[in-house]
Parts: structure tokens; C-alpha cells; sequence
């Protein structure tokens, strides 16, 4: 008998942590996938973020180094400029990514580092217990917003991905979706395509993928994938924002 | 709020008091074991209970610069950070010191990176012990819903201008349900008039804050630091008095249990004061003459206070919370030393560092540390620390 699926030789066999209906589990083994397709297990650094994340050495079985909140993509520029032939990625929330860390973030990516980054937005900080995000939308309730959030309190959704976007060092900027099957395999496809854009030394890549937090969202698993869906693709609209194939003159 | 005793969780009392205060700014970014004081605050603050900013900002560092300009201008100023949090705002931290800015933070206590831990201890408290605040540290929840309005008074006086940090230990407290009586409205406005910045920034009266220090004038500004931390130390104490004289509850900068007659104290700072007593009774009732010293005010050190509690004691067995690496032992030990160094009467010093990141510390562990850190003495054993419990 042919087998057809098993676990990725990079993922361990350690049950994860995360919640019921969680995306970071999905994405873990979608970026656990690409890593064995690519054949990049021997030479793959990845930085946790501080976050529901922070334990994903634990799960993937590769070298990792744990960044301070919001530091990682400047680890990983000292990672990348001192180990060139290495492929480094950081994996970070929406409070590691575009709030503590937007410094880091928008500077590395300005600088063309040759690095990826898997933001994962889940509007909503998870771990320290669902307060609000720069990504919470608008309305959204969270601990920190109980009546929802407002505009002209707590200002608007950050779209980080977009402005990033607009950065020249940025080579390949996309944002995903984990709300169904087909969009977990086109976040699947879209990893690979950050990784090959790093290999070709095109710049900074940056994946956003929006994933469901049902326990801070506090509704159920099945209707989290339908609000994900629903209302946050709605206000962070997925697909290509940049992508460079050339590389560019000094 | 009326007068009343109830059943509530630390964070949750620490936010009510920060309302009650009448605070009008509150910043600050989430962070394990702080989250539930900020969140009750923004919960306070949505349902209208009290007139104030709450602002949920990017990070730490933005969080206490929001503090910073919040309290120039004259508002009452509230934050709380842990661990990793107050490392991210030390640079701004320092700052507010310098400029002599009013605030109260609650500082929930946690170990500091590397390894990434959440759990309690005072590694990060002692990073800044030197950075010019008032350090207060609390040993429950009353100490903690009670020293919110003192700290803001000491702060608020024209005579100290400086922040405060209200040092409690994280989970151990903030996540700690516990009886706790809540003062009505009108005692704290007896106690805690508004706020009233002298020289706050505003157009109609310029002034200039912060400005570039050349040589020819650091080392003054630097000196007027130190001269405005330990000016503080009468108005702190004056503080504590008139509370007490309004509810009955009384602190001092040192504290002492069973300790007047003891030829040998245990010395702790925080949450641990509480089972030191536990442990020192069954000891007493054994015969051990032994006594509990705790340390309330950190900063300004009460050099007076220490000696008066503890020369003429044999030994001291001194727990500390957090490693000064390289150096002479646990901070506290160190202040100690020095402190009685060449007074006469000055006791033997051991030191031990224990509950760190959150290790447990039971009854029989202080008994043990206390047994043993005698016979250490005894035997002249004071160099260095030891790390209790370590394994391997």
C-alpha cells in the first residue's frame, strides 16, 4: 500500500499546546511541509516569537532562537548577514509583528534583508488574554476594547502587510487566509514562494496570514472560521501585494 | 464606593483603587501577570466609573513616555508593566526620575529573560533599583489596594516629585483572591487631595524639561536626584502615618515580627514576610529565638530604621529574590552589609537567594533556610550567597 500522508519529518511528535481551533497548529504543519519539500531542514533558523507561538521549538524540530518580543527580524538580520547560505524566518503575532516590534519590522524590510517573515494575525493579542491588537477591528471586543473598538479611541486596524508593501527592500509581501481548506493550501503555496524568494536573494518576504482565535474571540471554533471569513478577510483583503522576481542593482 | 470589606483578586482591587484615586491617565501594554489590572482599568474606564485616558499603546517603552508627557502636564498618572516590560521601558523609566515626573506604577514582579520565564521574583525590580524611584515593596493585597494612595501622595508632594513603584510579587498576589477592606470615597479624598503639578508644562508658563546636559552641569542635576530621593523619606513616612490614622492600617519602612527580643532575624522583602512569620512562630514555640525583618521601602533605603531593627542581633539570615551575578550576593544582602558594616553591634550576614522564576519556597524551606543559615553564621560561613534548592 502507497502511503500517502504522514507527519513532517521536521514537525516532532509532540501533541501541541494550542487551543481548540487554533490556527498556529495549521500553520506549523503548513510551514513544517514546505520546509521538507524544499529539502531545507539542514539549514533552516526559525525565531519564535513572544506569543501563543513562543513554544514552537518545541513542535518543529529544527534550530531555533527565541527573540525578545518584537525583536525578531533583527535576530534574523544577524542570523542572515553572518550565515548567508542560511534560510531564516521568524514567526510572529500581530502584537510581536506590528506593535512592539514595528520598528524592527518596517527597518529590516526597508534594509532588503534576506529574510521571511510569518505574521500571524489573529486580531487579538492571544496569549496574555485577548486584549486588543493594533489588528483588532473596528468594533471588534476584546479585554482591553469590552465595547468594541473604537476609531476615535483606539484608532484603526493596522495594516502592516500594506505598508510593507510599499517598502523597496520588500520583494515578495502576500497575505492568506486559514478559514478553509483551499485557502490553507494557498497559504501553503505562498510560504513556499517566501522561501524561494529568500533562496533567490530578492529580499524581504513577509506572509500575514489571518487565523482564528475562538477562545479570546469567545465564540465557538466552526463559527471562528466563518467571522475570520466573514469579517476579518473583509477588512484585510488577501492576496499578492509584491512581488519581485529580479534582483535589484546596489 | 462605599466602605467595604469583600472577597476580590488582587489586580482587580489595585485597579479599583487607581479609580477610586481619580487617576486621569493610564497607559500600558499587556503583559503576564500584570494583564488583569490593566484590563479591569479599560473595563472601568469603557462603563464611564471614572474620567480618564486609558491608552493602549504599541509597547512599553511608548507606554511609560506616554506617562512621562501625561504626568508634565499635570495629570494623575498610572501604569503597570512585569519583567521584560519594565526592561523595554528602563530607558524612559530612568527618565521620569530625572525630570522628576509624579506617577505610581504597580510593578507585578517577574523574572527576567533568559530563559524566557513568567513566574515571580525580583530580577526585574533590581535592574532598576538604582534608576531614582521610590520602590515600595507589598507582602498582600491590602498592602497593595492601601499603598496605591499612599504612593500617590508621596509622588504628587511638591516637596518629592518623583515616581513611585508599588513592588508586588506577579501571581503570587496579582492573581491571588483575598479579603480586602475597600475605603469609602470620601476618606480617600480627605487623604488624597487633586493633583497639582508645580511647573507643568503648559504655554501660559514655559518651562523646559529634559534638556541637554553638558558636563559643566550633569554632575549637579545628578545630585539633586539624590537629594530629592532621600528628601523624600519624611513625606513617605508622613504618608504612611496618616493613612493609618485614617483606617488603622500603619506601615513603616521597616517592619518587624517577634524580632525585639530575637538573637537572630530572617529578613525577607515582599510576599515572603508572610510565611517568614508563619515559620518563625513554630520556631519560637521550639525556642528559637528568632524574629521576621521586612523590608517595605526599598527605595530611599531606611539606613536608620535597618540599624535600629538589627544591630545588636547576633546573626541575620537575609533572602533575596534575584542574583547579582559576578557580584557580592543577592541585593538585598549586599544593601545590608552595607548598611551595618563597622556599626557596632553589626550581626553576621548569610545570604540566601531562593524562589527564583516562581520556584515554590514552602514552611519547611524557611525553616530549613533558617536553621541552617544560623548555623552558617555560627560558624562564620558568610562569604557569597547560596542558592537554595539548587539541584545537580
Amino acid at each position: 500500500m502507497k502511503k500517502i500522508f504522514s507527519r513532517p519529518e521536521c514537525l516532532k511528535p509532540t501533541p501541541f499546546h494550542y487551543c481548540p481551533g487554533c490556527g498556529h497548529s495549521i500553520l506549523h504543519r503548513l510551514v513544517a511541509e514546505v520546509i521538507d519539500e524544499m529539502n531545507l531542514r539542514g539549514r533552516i533558523i526559525g525565531i519564535p516569537p513572544a506569543g501563543c507561538a513562543v513554544l514552537a521549538y518545541d513542535y518543529f524540530d529544527i534550530d531555533m532562537c527565541e527573540a525578545a518580543h518584537g525583536r525578531g527580524c533583527a535576530v534574523a538580520t544577524g542570523f542572515k548577514r553572518s550565515r548567508p547560505e542560511c534560510i531564516i524566518f521568524t514567526y510572529q503575532g500581530d502584537g510581536d509583528m506590528a506593535a512592539i516590534g514595528t520598528a524592527e519590522t518596517l527597518h529590516a524590510a526597508n534594509r532588503g534583508e534576506n529574510i521571511t517573515s510569518i505574521f500571524v494575525n489573529n486580531a487579538v493579542y492571544g496569549m496574555t488574554g485577548g486584549q486588543m491588537a493594533p489588528t483588532t477591528i473596528l468594533g471588534q471586543k476584546t479585554t482591553t476594547s469590552p465595547f468594541g473598538r473604537r476609531s476615535n479611541v483606539e484608532g484603526y486596524p493596522l495594516k502592516i502587510t500594506e505598508i510593507i508593501s510599499t517598502l523597496p527592500g520588500a520583494a515578495y509581501v502576500a497575505r492568506t487566509s486559514l478559514a478553509t481548506p483551499a485557502k490553507v493550501m494557498a497559504t501553503k503555496k505562498t510560504i513556499k514562494k517566501a522561501f524561494e524568494t529568500q533562496l533567490a536573494g530578492l529580499g524581504y518576504s513577509l506572509v500575514e496570514v489571518l487565523s482564528p482565535c475562538p477562545t479570546n474571540w469567545k465564540i465557538s471554533s466552526i463559527e471562528s472560521f466563518k467571522y475570520l471569513e466573514e469579517r476579518l478577510e473583509l477588512e484585510y483583503p488577501l492576496g499578492v501585494m509584491k512581488e519581485v522576481t529580479t534582483e535589484k542593482g546596489s | 464606593m462605599p466602605k467595604v470589606r469583600k472577597g476580590v483578586e488582587v489586580s482587580i482591587a489595585i485597579a479599583d483603587a487607581v479609580a477610586q484615586a481619580d487617576t486621569d491617565v493610564i497607559a500600558a501594554y499587556p503583559i503576564t501577570p500584570q494583564t488583569h489590572i490593566v484590563e479591569h482599568l479599560s473595563e472601568i474606564v469603557a462603563n464611564g466609573e471614572l474620567d480618564a485616558e486609558f491608552v493602549p499603546v504599541d509597547s512599553e517603552h511608548s507606554a511609560m513616555s506616554v506617562c512621562c508627557g501625561s504626568s508634565a502636564v499635570g495629570a494623575r498618572t498610572f501604569t503597570s508593566t512585569s519583567s521584560q516590560g519594565l526592561a523595554l521601558m528602563s530607558e524612559i523609566f530612568f527618565i521620569a526620575a530625572a525630570m522628576r515626573l509624579p506617577m505610581v506604577m504597580a510593578l507585578a514582579n517577574r523574572s527576567l529573560s533568559s530563559p524566557l520565564s513568567i513566574w515571580n521574583d525580583h530580577t526585574d525590580t533590581m535592574m532598576v533599583r538604582d534608576a531614582g524611584w521610590v520602590h515600595i515593596f507589598v507582602e498582600n493585597g491590602q498592602e497593595c489596594y492601601d499603598n496605591i494612595f499612599c504612593s500617590y501622595r508621596m509622588s504628587e508632594d511638591p516637596e518629592v516629585r518623583l515616581p513611585v513603584a508599588i513592588n508586588l510579587d506577579g501571581f503570587i498576589l496579582t492573581h491571588m483572591i483575598e479579603p480586602i477592606e475597600y475605603e469609602d470615597d470620601e476618606t480617600i479624598r480627605k487623604y488624597l487631595p487633586p493633583f497639582t503639578m508645580i511647573n507643568a508644562l503648559h504655554p501660559d508658563n514655559p518651562v523646559s524639561m529634559g534638556c541637554f546636559g553638558m558636563p559643566e552641569i550633569y554632575t549637579e542635576t545628578q545630585m539633586n536626584r539624590e537629594h530629592g530621593i532621600r528628601n523624600s523619606y519624611p513625606v513617605i513616612l508622613k504618608a504612611w502615618d496618616e493613612w493609618g490614622k485614617l483606617t488603622g492600617r500603619y506601615y513603616r519602612p521597616v517592619e518587624t515580627y517577634r524580632a525585639d527580643d530575637a538573637e537572630y532575624c530572617i529578613v525577607t522583602m515582599g510576599s515572603y514576610g508572610e510565611t517568614a512569620m508563619e515559620v518563625v512562630d513554630t520556631l519560637r514555640a521550639e525556642g528559637e529565638k528568632v524574629g521576621v525583618v521586612k523590608i517595605r521601602l526599598w527605595r530611599p533605603f531606611p539606613y536608620d530604621e535597618i540599624r535600629a531593627a538589627l544591630l545588636g542581633k547576633k546573626s541575620l539570615v537575609v533572602i533575596d529574590r534575584a542574583i547579582s551575578f559576578g557580584g557580592p550576593g543577592g541585593p538585598v544582602a549586599s544593601e545590608l552589609r552595607s548598611a551595618l558594616y563597622q556599626k557596632k553591634g553589626a550581626p553576621t550576614i548569610v545570604n540566601y537567594v531562593a524562589g527564583l522564576a516562581g520556584r515554590d519556597v514552602s514552611r519547611k524551606d524557611f525553616r530549613n533556610i533558617i536553621l541552617e543559615g544560623k548555623e552558617k553564621a555560627r560558624r562564620g560561613e558568610t562569604e557569597g550567597f547560596t542558592l537554595y534548592g539548587l539541584r545537580g
